[in-house]
């Protein structure tokens, strides 16, 4: 049952990625790219498990590799589309 | 409530946040937010992830993350706006790299199912390919390695043999899983060298396409990952992504013209010749390129990748601004695949602050570009080539370009008479109303500016 339980959030989140990002303007598909590069960092939340672990050394090294990998997409991935996010400026001023 | 449940409640929070976020990128005014929206939601998925039982020590959980987070913060700092394709690239590679550890390191955790077995093994191979890939396009992209596209004979033998030799791995895998499997290390190699030979054919030009794929990819291999460690956020999280990347690849294939496969298999280059092309090419001086400008009420600037290469965006923007307060209507028209990721023009003229307001598309410059007295043609190629739609033979034909041979005056700024990144003659060069700007984009643009001055 857990398998068809995945399954069934797979499919509604693929739909539902592509009604959200279909509306997004070709301007910011750069800093789309970034941000979804941040969010795939999620797996830092499964790295976890795994470099916590105590049962095996080799398992929590890859586990610590994998939290470093993750890390350096979430950090970079956000900071870099704030800061490229933060260019795009309206011409009435302001920015924001 | 146990603390597994909380877990699990503060993970819908979080993807309510990301789709949240995602949704907000549908605009410029309101992107900024929707990423910092997102970032909370990441936030609170870690800290639930942190909570999650079975988790004993921390010291290797806070090693990774502190030498992440300098790598991260450093890298998102320090880049420049040009470089950000590769930069992308990385942290695609980056990402697959963390989803095949996740799934490897799965199986250390002692017995594993059938079911986990297959999940671990999809993680490794879309988190390797996307690795190596990735290492690959950034090679390519920094012109560390040879951007051309690498096509030999037999390569489409070596990559059936290569699948083949992938699925009966890890059929002999899941069959018996364990850690120490030679079955599983095979598998790991096979997957990092599919990554490189699934790139390597592809050249500098397509490089849009591969980028999104690959982001993607990373998307997926969180996905997957997600399977093989029961974990929902991170299938949700994974799938938007993998949506968002398949999306971007079916834009810029669109506005190639070209079918995925075959911008994935063929190695774009001479197929075809296209008819050879005679006329007369008008070369005009800085000076009287000034005087047209002086004249012209409606410019329009259509950058491309070498834009980027001359660092021009920021005289580009004062020359715009200049001709604004001469009355001049402004605007800079990005066809989809300029520049060699999606949106890259975008960014780059917005460091430069052009207000985004004037960042029109191809389907909106078109139907009125008859108005344009100036189009102003900087580093771009193809996506100017009036082959695409007249002439039944070129390589380009059918792609969608903008058309700036139907503006009244074209101005081509151009280091010399070489052909484009993909080698086709270019027409528009020796157009009735083309003139051609020759020498380096920024310093031609900075002489039109003294003009002003």
């Amino acid at each position: 049952m857990e398998i068809v339980f995945l399954t069934f959030i797979l499919v509604l989140s693929i739909f539902l990625g592509f009604e959200l990002i279909s509306k997004v303007p070709a301007t910011l598909h750069t800093p789309l790219m970034s941000g979804a590069n941040a969010i795939s960092g999620i797996t830092l939340a499964g790295a976890f498990l795994t470099a916590g672990m105590v049962g095996s050394e080799i398992g929590a090294w890859l586990g610590a590799a994998a939290v470093t990998f993750a890390t350096i997409n979430v950090v970079g991935g956000y900071l870099v589309t704030d800061r490229m996010l933060g260019m795009f400026k309206s011409k009435s001023g302001g920015g924001k | 409530m146990s603390i597994e449940m909380i877990a699990n409640f503060a993970y819908i929070l979080s993807a309510a946040l990301f789709i949240f976020g995602l949704k907000m990128l549908g605009s410029p005014a309101t992107a900024r937010r929707g990423n910092l929206l997102s970032s909370v939601g990441m936030l609170i998925a870690v800290v639930a992830g942190l909570t999650a039982e079975g988790i004993v020590s921390y010291e290797y959980i806070i090693g990774g993350i502190l030498i992440g987070t300098i790598i991260g913060a450093l890298a998102a700092r320090l880049v420049s706006m040009t470089s950000m394709p590769e930069m992308v690239a990385l942290f695609n590679g980056s990402g697959g790299a963390a989803s095949l550890l996740v799934g490897w390191s799965t199986l250390y955790g002692g017995d594993v199912s059938t079911f986990t077995a297959v999940t671990v093994l999809i993680a490794i191979l879309i988190g390797g390919v996307t690795f190596t890939g990735s290492l690959i396009a950034y090679g390519k992209l920094s012109e560390t390695i040879n951007s051309a596209a690498l096509v030999f004979t037999g390569q489409r033998v070596v990559n059936s043999l290569l699948l083949v030799a992938i699925v009966y791995c890890g059929y002999m895998f899941a069959v018996d899983p364990a850690a120490d499997s030679q079955w599983l290390y095979a598998m790991l190699g096979l997957a990092l060298v599919l990554g490189v030979m699934a790139v390597i054919p592809i050249g500098g030009a397509d490089m849009p396409v591969v980028i999104s794929l690959l982001n993607s990819y990373s998307g997926l291999a969180a996905c997957a990952a997600g399977f093989a460690i029961n974990n929902n956020i991170l299938i949700v999280a994974g799938s938007l992504v993998g949506a968002a990347g398949i999306i971007l690849t079916n834009i810029m294939c669109k506005a190639m013209n070209r079918s995925l496969a075959n911008v994935l298999f063929s190695g774009f280059g001479a197929v075809k010749q296209g008819k050879a092309i005679e006329g007369e090419v008008k070369p005009i001086s800085v000076e009287d390129a000034y005087y047209l400008f002086e004249a012209a009420s409606n410019v329009c600037f259509v950058p491309g990748y070498g834009m980027a290469v001359a660092q021009a965006q920021h005289v580009v923007k004062e020359l715009g601004e200049i001709l604004e307060n001469n009355g001049a209507e402004v605007s800079y028209a990005i066809h989809p695949v300029a520049g060699r990721m999606p949106g890259h023009m975008n960014v780059l003229l917005a460091e430069a602050d052009v207000p985004y307001e004037q960042l029109v598309e191809m389907d909106d410059i078109n139907p009125r570009i008859e108005n344009v007295d100036i189009a102003v043609v900087i580093g771009a190629n193809d996506v100017v080539n009036p082959s695409a739609r007249e002439d039944e033979d070129s390589p380009i034909w059918g792609m969608p370009i903008i058309n700036v041979d139907k503006a009244r005056t074209v101005f081509v700024l151009k280091r010399s008479m070489a052909s484009g990144f993909s080698g086709v003659d270019n027409p528009l060069f020796f157009g009735e109303n083309t003139r051609m700007l020759f020498g380096d984009a920024k310093e031609s643009i900075s002489g039109v500016i003294a003009e002003f001055g």
